[in-house]
């Protein structure tokens, strides 16, 4: 798959500074590092959620933001599908709705395909509040996948999960991974998680990238 | 009770309805204002919306009087389109709108400002734009608390008084409410009229708060 992610920007927030200038040609990369070290800012970024002081943030060809060019496509137009690290599905809707919070007008084969690869088919119609953790990551991924994102960005996705159930989950991510082919940002502080789903490593620290390279150099250093 | 009297208190409810109907979308529109965005002027505005609740409100039919009377600002606009607004039923709805309104914002603001951002950052991340994110998260999960404002100003307009007389006036038939009919059945020693009123009031104002109160817990 060809595909590329240009990460080339500084973004200040408060005392704490992102600065990452990275052009990286991969379909599955990491933001790997310890807590605090600004890997879910720049996911945020990416999405659209952060606004950096300067650079580019750009997709492919696609810039999504460049303070020289004056680009700052809106989050909403960005076509990423977020996934934060607390998944913030909608109280106020059920599995379904939120699954398809994004769709618009996607093919009902699409939302059968989405709910078969995550085994949602027997939850959709059950409340948010009904749906265990591992339940909840799944939907939304689904709901994530559903929205005709060019990228996921995963934040930490098996955090607050038990081992049985980050094995289970780690399953289904790498499942999506093969069957949709979509490329994934994904942040994570654990090696095990990203030398088994990502083939590209960007280690930050403190702000900074301190190491990017394939996942399997990188994490031999560690 | 009298003909008079049940009349009194339908129209009552009806203007009472009626502004907050009318109030409701302003009103929605500030509280979402005031609780997500901060723009130049965006103190004094909001200064301006909740001034109904901290002045008298026989001042603020004044200020409304001289806004909408025929030589006011507002009032020369409405001549001019054949709007009759002053001492009839529309002077009626527009005072107990602008002393409600305060109410509808607090609450509502209120409800706004505890709805979770990060849901109206993944609404947006999937796409949705600012209208759709309001209207199917941000409304939904502040409803609760939008319709516990809406209740309050439903009551406060059920009880308002001085600015209603003062742009209104208190003509039988046309523009008196409940409070206005207490205050004139009280003039005129009509005992069981005011009596009457008193508990069409307490009941309409013990039942909105009561549902209201309801609402707000979580």
């Amino acid at each position: 798959m060809s595909f590329s992610l240009t990460l080339e920007f500084t973004l200040q927030q408060g005392e704490f500074s992102v600065e990452i200038h990275e052009r990286i040609e991969a379909d599955a990369i990491a933001l790997y590092g310890p807590s605090g070290a600004g890997k879910t800012t720049v996911l945020e970024a990416v999405a659209g959620l952060r606004q950096p002081d300067r650079g580019r943030i750009a997709v492919g060809d696609r810039t999504l933001f460049g303070s020289e060019s004056g680009i700052d496509v809106p989050a909403h137009h960005r076509c990423m599908g977020y996934v934060p690290q607390e998944v913030a599905l909608f109280p106020h809707m059920n599995v379904r709705q939120n699954v398809t919070y994004g769709a618009h007008g996607a093919p009902t084969e699409d939302l059968a395909r989405v709910l078969a690869v995550l085994d949602l088919e027997p939850l959709v119609e059950r409340r948010v509040e009904q749906l265990s953790g591992g339940e909840q990551k799944r939907t939304g991924i689904a709901r994530a996948l559903m929205a005709g994102s060019r990228m996921l960005l995963l934040d930490e996705p098996l955090s607050a999960l038990d081992v049985a159930l980050q094995r289970r989950v780690m399953q289904y991510l790498v499942r999506v991974h093969d069957e949709f082919k979509i490329p994934m940002l994904y942040v994570s502080h654990r090696a095990d998680e990203v030398s088994m789903l990502t083939n590209w490593v960007v280690q930050l620290d403190n702000g900074r990238v301190v190491a990017s390279g394939p996942s399997e150099d990188i994490l031999a250093r560690v | 009770m009298a003909d008079d009297v049940w009349q009194v208190a339908v129209f009552t409810v009806t203007m009472a309805v009626a502004a907050t109907l009318v109030m409701l979308p302003p009103g929605i529109v500030f509280a979402w204002l005031f609780a997500r965005r901060r723009f130049r002027g965006c103190t004094a505005l909001e200064t301006l919306v909740m001034l109904p609740l901290v002045i008298p409100p026989v001042a603020t039919g004044l200020i409304l009087l001289r806004l909408f009377g025929r030589r006011g600002l507002f009032g020369q606009v409405a001549e001019s389109v054949g709007l009759e607004l002053i001492f009839t039923w529309k002077a009626v709805i527009l005072a107990m709108a602008v002393m409600g309104l305060p109410l509808l914002v607090r609450a509502a603001r209120a409800a706004f400002e505890q709805v979770d951002r990060r849901y109206e950052q993944i609404a947006a991340s999937l796409g949705a734009g600012p209208l759709r994110i309001f209207f199917t998260v941000s409304l939904p999960l502040a409803g609760r608390g939008v319709l516990a404002g809406v209740l309050l100003a439903f009551s406060r307009a059920v009880g308002e008084f001085g600015a209603t007389v003062m742009l209104a006036g208190n003509m039988p038939g046309s523009t008196r409410t409940i409070a206005s009919g207490i205050y004139f059945y009280t003039e005129v020693g009509n005992d069981a009229a005011v009596t009457s009123l008193m508990l069409v009031s307490i009941m309409i104002a013990f039942g909105s708060l009561w549902f209201s109160n309801r609402l707000a817990q979580p």
